[in-house]
């Protein structure tokens, strides 16, 4: 196989997260891919076709006619046994929503890349996080990613998960437009040898649909049947959580690198009096922020959540339960929702009622559409936060910052 | 230095792989000696639109931790190196991705130097380019403009020679050695390898002093606040029915008086917040006394960037015009539309109400322009080309550089 030529040194290459993923996608062996151009996912649709052009990925590459038919075509393959794969943007991905839904009532392990794009109107192609976290009650599971190296890796992590016959539930991989799909670093592209080791071949058992297993997918049902298929997905996602524990805890083995958890990262939380959460490339300039607070004393750590889908509801209890205040910054928005705030920011809010000593929680919605989230802006959250300590209270529960008035 | 930035200005589509080669080899280069590096685009630059000024920058730090603080942004805050690689937008930029002109050297670093790929000379590209309060340094690589872009790449050395020329001006980022390792390694050898070490070895730099440049207010609008704005994303039009250039073509009405009398409401208006001076790298030239009123022009501008005048005539607006060169070739007339480089005009202005106020000055203005042109021809890289042109102009080219030595 061509691929194996391509892939027989681990080696380094300066690519973006969208090529990381269409190289992740070569290395899996996906066998259908389709796809229709939206930017920012439409760069993953290009180094699919390059690597094929080039003679270095055989799969069946379909270019659909529209987004809805480009997730239906997966879901159909993915129901004769095909690894498949595919994805989109901003109102593209919404265009595709009848069959996003399905797929995951369907139980096809479906891996989709979503370059997340502010949704239209006005048509703008920035990140904001509210495409994707639109599958949030659906059955999908869902990660944003924060380098180019994690969509690599994530990509891998998500076929190996979904196709796992206790999960057999699609997973979206959020990446940030511009900032991991249009932005070139240097990432470790592993061997063949260590994919082959890590990621079985997709096995749909007795679910397969085939002439040779005849079976009928999805039919019409009533109020009888409903709630029990419900109550079925629901403890595959339940189900999850350990299937992923036990697939990073391997993906370290083979590859020799990953954090200490698959579901969030801690960033010098181990002390903080405040802690910043956020997802995706948002921890770039909270980082940065992170350490030169620290320089100067204060007591700042940041919690990155890679899992929004199953959300990691106790490790997020256990990492903010010694903290004195939580800040989420959420680069989405919920028009109406408690309190005004971020999605993000009221689940994290939710997750953290159970405890006997809560932390206070503060909500900020920065950086939507894409725009730059400064170090000097999660400095200013950070002394917002401050100041509800020192007053004992959250006076104002969301904050837009960086808002022209 | 811990991190070193540079970005490449360039035309979109007509020099993308150019602009891609060189911020792809600085990382690569750069990597040679243990640093880090990222490499993109500025996203919302649109660079698949002809002839748009757009960037791409590299960025290269010595650890993971200092190359963070440039992540996760559009373009890096100021820049050790700007490279000009078409001498047009010396005037300054409007990409796609912002309002208002943004000057060359706008993110150059006190200090820093710009350097232009250019025939002309460092004093007549310094009256184009805007003053700074700072000195830098202005380096001329001397080529013409390379048209190495997306779908057709001219391999005109430019790429290594402009890579040679920053291992001169930027040795802290990457030395000469480690630049011709990483040229040798993407399979440039023999005559780039001694294009770019010529290029390193020749290459002059002038300092600009403080104030040195063109002394014009860069065009720039202000955003408005939330507050402010039309709410359900409406945008106010141009008013209708005013005419040409705005002042009524009613009974009486007299151009030429009314331009004397300072009345200026009959500018005819295009989008008040993007103008297109900088798109083109070239504009049409018009005899007004040739023209036989056909409407071609008119028609076939792919911009609609021709006003119709009070005496039935064509003139082309400037804030319009992308300098794409479709009403040349329509044009009928043999000498009615030339299209004349932009380095060679000042300002803006209507050339139909030149012409009108003073049609000898405008003929001796004219006629200058087109003569210049011609003696320049060779160097005409981009917009409108008729069967064979390009092979002309490169055996053209070749002739004028010959610098492989």
């Amino acid at each position: 196989m061509a691929t194996q030529t391509l892939y027989e040194t681990e080696r380094e290459e300066l690519i973006s997260g969208s090529e990381a993923i269409a190289i992740a996608c070569a290395m899996a062996d996906v066998d259908v891919i389709t796809a229709y151009p939206i930017r920012p996912y439409d760069t993953v649709m290009q180094y699919v076709s390059k690597l094929k052009a080039d003679g270095a990925f055989d799969c069946d590459f379909i270019v659909a006619e529209s987004e809805h038919s480009q997730f239906e075509i997966v879901k159909h393959a993915s129901a004769v046994g095909a690894r498949t794969f595919c994805g989109s943007s901003g109102v593209g991905w919404f265009y595709a929503f009848e069959a996003i839904t399905v797929t995951a009532g369907l139980r096809l392990p479906v891996v989709a890349m979503v370059g997340n794009r502010a949704l239209d109107d006005p048509g703008a192609f920035g990140v904001e996080h509210n495409d994707a976290m639109a599958v949030r009650d659906l059955g999908w599971m869902l990660y944003w990613v924060g380098t180019a190296q994690e969509a690599l890796d994530t990509a891998l992590l998500a076929w190996r998960v979904a196709e796992d016959p206790r999960v057999f539930l699609p997973a979206a991989i959020s990446c940030d437009g511009s900032f991991l799909t249009h932005s070139q670093a240097i990432v470790n592209v592993p061997t063949q040898e260590q994919v082959d080791r890590f990621l079985p071949q997709y096995d749909r058992g007795r679910l397969l649909l085939h002439p040779d297993n005849p079976i009928t997918v999805a039919p019409q049902v009533n109020e009888d049947w409903l709630m029990e298929i419900r109550r079925q997905t629901d403890d595959a996602m339940r189900r999850t959580s350990d299937v992923i524990r036990e697939a990073y805890e391997e993906f370290k083995q083979v590859f020799g690198r990953g954090d200490d958890s698959p579901f969030i990262e801690e960033y010098m939380t181990d002390d903080a009096d405040i802690v910043l959460v956020g997802m995706g490339t948002l921890a770039m300039p909270v980082r940065v922020a992170v350490r030169r607070m620290r320089e100067q004393g204060k007591k700042v750590g940041f919690l990155r959540v890679k899992f929004f889908r199953p959300f990691a509801t106790e490790e997020i209890q256990e990492a903010l339960s010694h903290c004195k205040a939580v800040g989420v910054i959420d680069r989405d928005y919920s028009y109406g929702s408690p309190s005004y705030g971020g999605v993000l920011f009221n689940e994290v809010r939710s997750a953290l009622y159970d405890l006997d000593d809560r932390p206070l929680v503060q909500s900020f919605v920065a950086g939507l559409g894409g725009r730059e989230v400064l170090v000097r802006d999660v400095e200013e959250m950070t002394q917002m936060v401050q100041d509800s300590i020192d007053s004992g209270k959250v006076k104002q529960v969301n904050t837009w910052i960086g808002v022209r008035e | 230095m811990s991190t070193v930035a540079v970005e490449v200005v360039y035309r979109g589509i007509f020099q993308k792989t150019l602009a891609r080669n060189i911020v792809r080899t600085i990382v690569f280069a750069a990597r040679k000696e243990g640093k880090i590096g990222t490499a993109f685009g500025r996203y919302g630059d649109s660079p698949e639109r002809n002839g748009i000024p757009a960037k791409q920058f590299a960025i290269v730090s010595d650890s993971p931790e200092e190359l963070e603080e440039n992540l996760a942004v559009y373009e890096a805050r100021e820049v050790d190196v700007t490279i000009n690689v078409d001498d047009t937008m010396c005037k300054g930029i409007e990409s796609w991705a912002w309002y208002g002109l943004q000057p060359i050297n706008a993110l150059t670093k006190p200090g820093g130097t710009l350097i232009v790929t250019s025939r002309q000379t460092a004093d007549a590209l310094i009256e184009d380019i805007h003053q700074k309060d700072s000195a830098y340094n202005l380096a001329i690589v001397p080529a013409s403009t390379s048209f190495s872009g997306l779908w057709v790449y001219k391999d005109d050395h430019t790429d290594v020679r402009i890579l040679g020329a920053l291992a001169r001006v930027c040795p802290e980022l990457v030395r000469l050695d480690s630049m011709l390792a990483a040229l040798e390694d993407q399979g440039w050898g023999g005559l780039k390898l001694t294009s770019a070490r010529n290029t390193h070895d020749r290459l002059a730099t002038r300092p600009v002093e403080p104030g040195e440049g063109s002394e014009d207010e860069p065009f720039s609008f202000d955003l408005p606040g939330w507050k402010s704005m039309e709410e359900g994303l409406v945008i106010k039009g141009v008013e209708g029915g005013t005419g040409f250039r705005g002042g009524s073509l009613g009974e009486g009405y007299d151009p030429i008086k009314s331009n004397a009398s300072g009345d200026t409401s009959y500018e005819p208006t295009r989008n008040a917040v993007f103008k297109k001076f900088s798109t083109r790298s070239m504009r049409p030239v018009i005899n007004f006394d040739t023209c036989i009123k056909c409407t071609l022009c008119w028609l076939q501008c792919p911009d609609t960037c021709f006003d119709v005048t009070p005496d039935g005539l064509y003139d082309a607006n400037m804030e319009a015009c992308c300098g794409c060169a479709v009403c040349e070739a329509v044009c009928p007339v043999a000498d009615c539309i030339t299209m004349v480089n932009e380095s060679e005009f000042n300002d803006n202005n209507s050339q139909w109400e030149h012409w009108t106020k003073d049609k000898d000055s405008y003929h001796k203005w004219m006629s200058e322009l087109i003569q210049v042109q011609k003696e320049k021809d060779a160097t005409r890289s981009h917009g409108y080309h008729s069967p064979g042109t390009y092979e002309a102009e490169s055996e053209a080219e070749v002739a004028l550089t010959g610098d492989d030595d």
